[in-house]
């Protein structure tokens, strides 16, 4: 996916670095390239610079330094309403006093468009979104998921190559936050737009992305597909935000090649792969999914070292099982195991050796 | 049927089958009548904590108004204290001759007030309608104190020629009855002729009807200056980050906390002819030394002043409905297309109207009352309506004329605001 995208370079961010108070950078040094038709996702916790980005590339915010391409065009000095780009807002920002149809005829009217072209592109963007008979409401009389709409369908009526999309579902409640990021992910597919998304919810970054930016600190940490996201966090930051996580201390005892063996601070030996460091001896932070951790011997590697485990609770979550355990003196050591017939059934206070594959392990930087 | 919803309500019970279905509780009781018992207590707790103000506006407010109204069209100076001429009125329609009997009945009145030392009211009641007669009034009763002799019209001829007057007998006439639209009528320029039609009176006489239109004119000016003016500063106090704001704020309200002589002394200060403005004027020679302006004691005083002072009731409420206003709206605006003119025509300011309509009602209504401002600074082509009100109140002590004019002032401020219910709706309306 990777080489399908970002080598034509249709946004780009180049060296841009912003500052708001001329003392500290919110965004540092942010080099990025999005190619045509990508959906791209900034991700990262709050105050990580992911918005001030989206807000640079919208023009509301000025780069500091570092210019931004749009098509292979400065786009520093364009002010907003000249670039173009369709622009969905978390709180929607539907124009209140003004019916669906008045919202969506705006962006048509302010560029001058004809009464007839205006009427056919408004019922062909309410369509769209299955709105259709909404036209004559007032945002006030909507739902939360049909102002959603009616924001998504206003962005996308005067057909802008690339939309921008700022926490659009974060006022939605679950199962519509999951219906909409599917119709999101199929508009887009079948317009063939640019979408840059910005949001902080990982579960909705994995589901939609072809790639994920995340943000932490002002910097891009991170910028990969999200199954390469998941399963191959490239430092602890990454590995901690997205996903659960099991993290073990150690120092490395033994390298080969990738693959490598830690001493946890407790004396155990484990298996990882050394993903940032650099030699035997170094700290290390060693990170394992908690569905990667494996407690019967025959689905472990048959060299694999394993360490002493005591459960302490088992959650049934319907779908799997959930358990808690004490390992290596961590109190929160995660086990998810699959619901199937005949699993065998763990006991508070039972003590097992668990082990895993090991890819699975990865040893980082220390935090 | 909110009140089905209260929690308070007892369990329903549905009485099946029937046209007539009654919902009872589970008791058996009609529904409505435990709801009522229910929610009486509540009530009865909501009256008493409203009760204090309740009196106090009744108090205060309805009853004074009330009164002011009833004073506005009832004067009974002439018809309390000249009882037999008054009947003589009564008895005989407009148009009848004045006959000996009416000559009799007013000199035994006149002697009657004169002993009563209320001769004084009698003659100012009728030089409200016929100017110069309050003299012949006590002037006559000094002389009547031991009666007059019969033939009555020509003793009272004798004592005063000036009785022998149509003009006056009608005023007397319409003087007998306490109720009267007289003062009504005097307030809209307008006059009873000798047939009893109404007309314009003569046109060096005619004042309020100037003075209604400079009202009005003079506060919808001052009501477009608070806006022109206002409208920047609350859209920077709702922008500025809040340390700014609140700084800014308080210079706003500064005027707020000083007293209001003390605001309009300062300004006549700055504007007077050897005033502060004009001292720079001469001193750049924008204006020559003989050619001072003359900027106070005139209309544009009226209008600088009271700009000044109402300036905060239009900023206020704009304020409070700009800070609600979300930023993304305007943004939302740009990105699609408009520029930053078109941004703020067409999706800025529409939400502002709602505080704008405030704002201006109440400026609006304050500066058609206002008194002493005008009375300060305004020199005389700066007075309103409301000047003319306190001289009738304090000077001519023609209270029920004052309470006409009032009267006409506030029926035309409700009419306002009704034509406003009606154009933006009062639901709109947000004071803050």
């Amino acid at each position: 996916m990777t080489t399908a995208f970002g080598n034509d370079g249709f946004v780009v961010f180049d060296h841009v670095q912003k500052s708001y108070d001329g003392q500290t950078l919110v965004v540092k040094d942010l080099n990025l390239s999005i190619g045509k038709g990508e959906f791209l996702t900034m991700l990262g916790p709050s105050g990580s610079g992911k918005t001030t980005c989206l807000m640079m590339l919208a023009g509301f915010e000025t780069a500091t330094h570092g210019e931004i391409r749009l098509d292979g065009r400065n786009i520093n000095d364009v002010p907003p309403h000249k670039r173009g780009i369709g622009m969905v807002f978390q709180n929607y920002a539907l124009f209140p006093h003004m019916t669906v149809g008045e919202n969506l005829a705006f962006p048509l009217e302010v560029r001058g468009m004809g009464k007839a072209e205006r009427e056919s592109r408004i019922i062909r963007a309410l369509d769209m979104v299955q709105m259709g008979k909404f036209r004559n409401r007032r945002p006030a009389q909507l739902s939360g998921g049909q102002q959603q709409r009616i924001a998504l369908a206003r962005a996308l009526v005067f057909d802008p190559q690339l939309v921008l999309m700022d926490e659009p579902l974060g006022a939605l409640d679950k199962q519509l936050r999951e219906h909409m990021q599917y119709e999101i992910k199929s508009l887009h597919d079948s317009l063939g737009i640019t979408v840059v998304y910005v949001t902080h919810d990982q579960g909705e970054a994995l589901t939609m992305s072809d790639r994920i930016a995340v943000f932490n600190d002002g910097r891009i940490q991170q910028l990969a597909p999200p199954s390469v996201l998941y399963e191959q966090p490239e430092n602890s930051f990454v590995a901690g935000f997205i996903g659960e996580n099991n993290k073990l201390l150690g120092t490395i005892e033994k390298m080969d090649g990738a693959r490598a063996v830690v001493r946890l601070t407790t004396g155990e030996l484990i298996d990882a792969t050394a993903v940032n460091v650099s030699g035997i001896g170094q700290r290390t932070l060693v990170s394992i999914r908690p569905e990667r951790v494996e407690f019967k011997p025959e689905l472990m590697p048959s060299d694999a070292h394993t360490i002493d485990a005591q459960v302490r609770d088992v959650i049934y979550m319907g779908d799997i099982l959930r358990a808690r355990m004490t390992v290596a003196g961590s109190e929160d050591f995660v086990m998810k195991f699959r619901n199937t017939l005949g699993q065998t059934r763990l006991e508070p206070g039972q003590r097992i050796r668990i082990g895993w594959h090991p890819q699975d392990a990865r040893a980082l930087d220390p935090v | 049927m909110q009140n089905a919803l209260d929690p308070h309500a007892a369990i329903v019970t549905e009485a099946s089958g029937g046209a007539a279905t009654l919902l009872t509780t589970a008791d058996g009781q009609p529904l409505a009548r435990a709801l009522a018992r229910s929610s009486a207590r509540a009530r009865r707790r909501a009256f008493l904590l409203v009760a204090p103000l309740l009196l106090f506006v009744v108090v205060t407010f309805v009853i004074p108004i009330g009164q002011m109204l009833h004073r506005s069209m009832y004067n009974a100076g002439f018809a309390d204290n000249m009882p037999q001429v008054s009947a003589w009125f009564q008895e005989n329609p407009a148009g009848t001759p004045i006959d000996e009997a009416a000559w009799g009945a007013l000199a035994a009145d006149l002697q009657l007030a004169a002993g009563n030392r209320t001769i004084g009211i009698v003659g100012t009641r009728i030089n409200y309608d016929v100017p110069g007669t309050r003299s012949l009034f006590t002037s006559t009763g000094r002389k009547a104190r031991d009666g007059f002799p019969p033939p009555y019209r020509d003793s009272l001829i004798e004592a005063d020629a000036k009785w022998d007057n149509p003009t006056l007998w009608r005023a007397m006439r319409s003087a007998s009855s306490a109720y009267t639209a007289n003062f009504y009528l005097s307030s809209l320029d307008r006059t009873r002729d000798d047939d009893g039609k109404i007309t314009t009176v003569p046109e060096r006489q005619q004042v309020y009807v100037m003075l209604f239109k400079r009202t009005l004119w003079l506060s919808l000016a001052i009501t477009g200056m608070t806006f022109l003016l206002g409208f920047p500063i609350a859209h920077l106090l709702a922008t500025l980050p809040m340390r700014k704001s609140n700084l800014l704020m308080i210079l706003v309200l500064l005027p707020f906390w000083t007293s209001l002589l003390v605001r309009t002394t300062a300004w006549m200060v700055l504007l007077q002819q050897q005033g502060v403005l004009n001292d720079i004027f001469v001193w750049l020679g924008v204006v020559g030394p003989d050619g001072r302006l003359q900027m106070i004691y005139n209309r544009t005083g009226t209008i600088i002043a009271m700009t000044h002072i109402l300036l905060p009731f239009m900023i206020l409420p704009l304020y409070s409905v700009m800070r609600t206003i979300n930023p993304s709206y305007v943004r939302a605006a740009r990105s699609l297309g408009a520029t930053s003119w078109t941004a703020f025509r067409r999706v800025y300011f529409p939400q502002t109207l709602p505080g704008l309509g405030a704002g201006a009602l109440l400026v609006f209504i304050l500066a058609v009352g206002y008194y002493i401002t005008p009375a300060l600074v305004g020199g005389s082509t700066g007075q309103l309506i409301s000047n003319m009100i306190a001289m009738h109140m304090t000077e001519t002590l023609n209270w029920s004329m004052a309470a006409a004019l009032a009267a006409l002032l506030l029926g035309g401020v409700l009419v306002l605001y009704w034509v406003y219910d009606r154009l933006v709706g009062i639901d709109n309306l947000k004071l803050g």
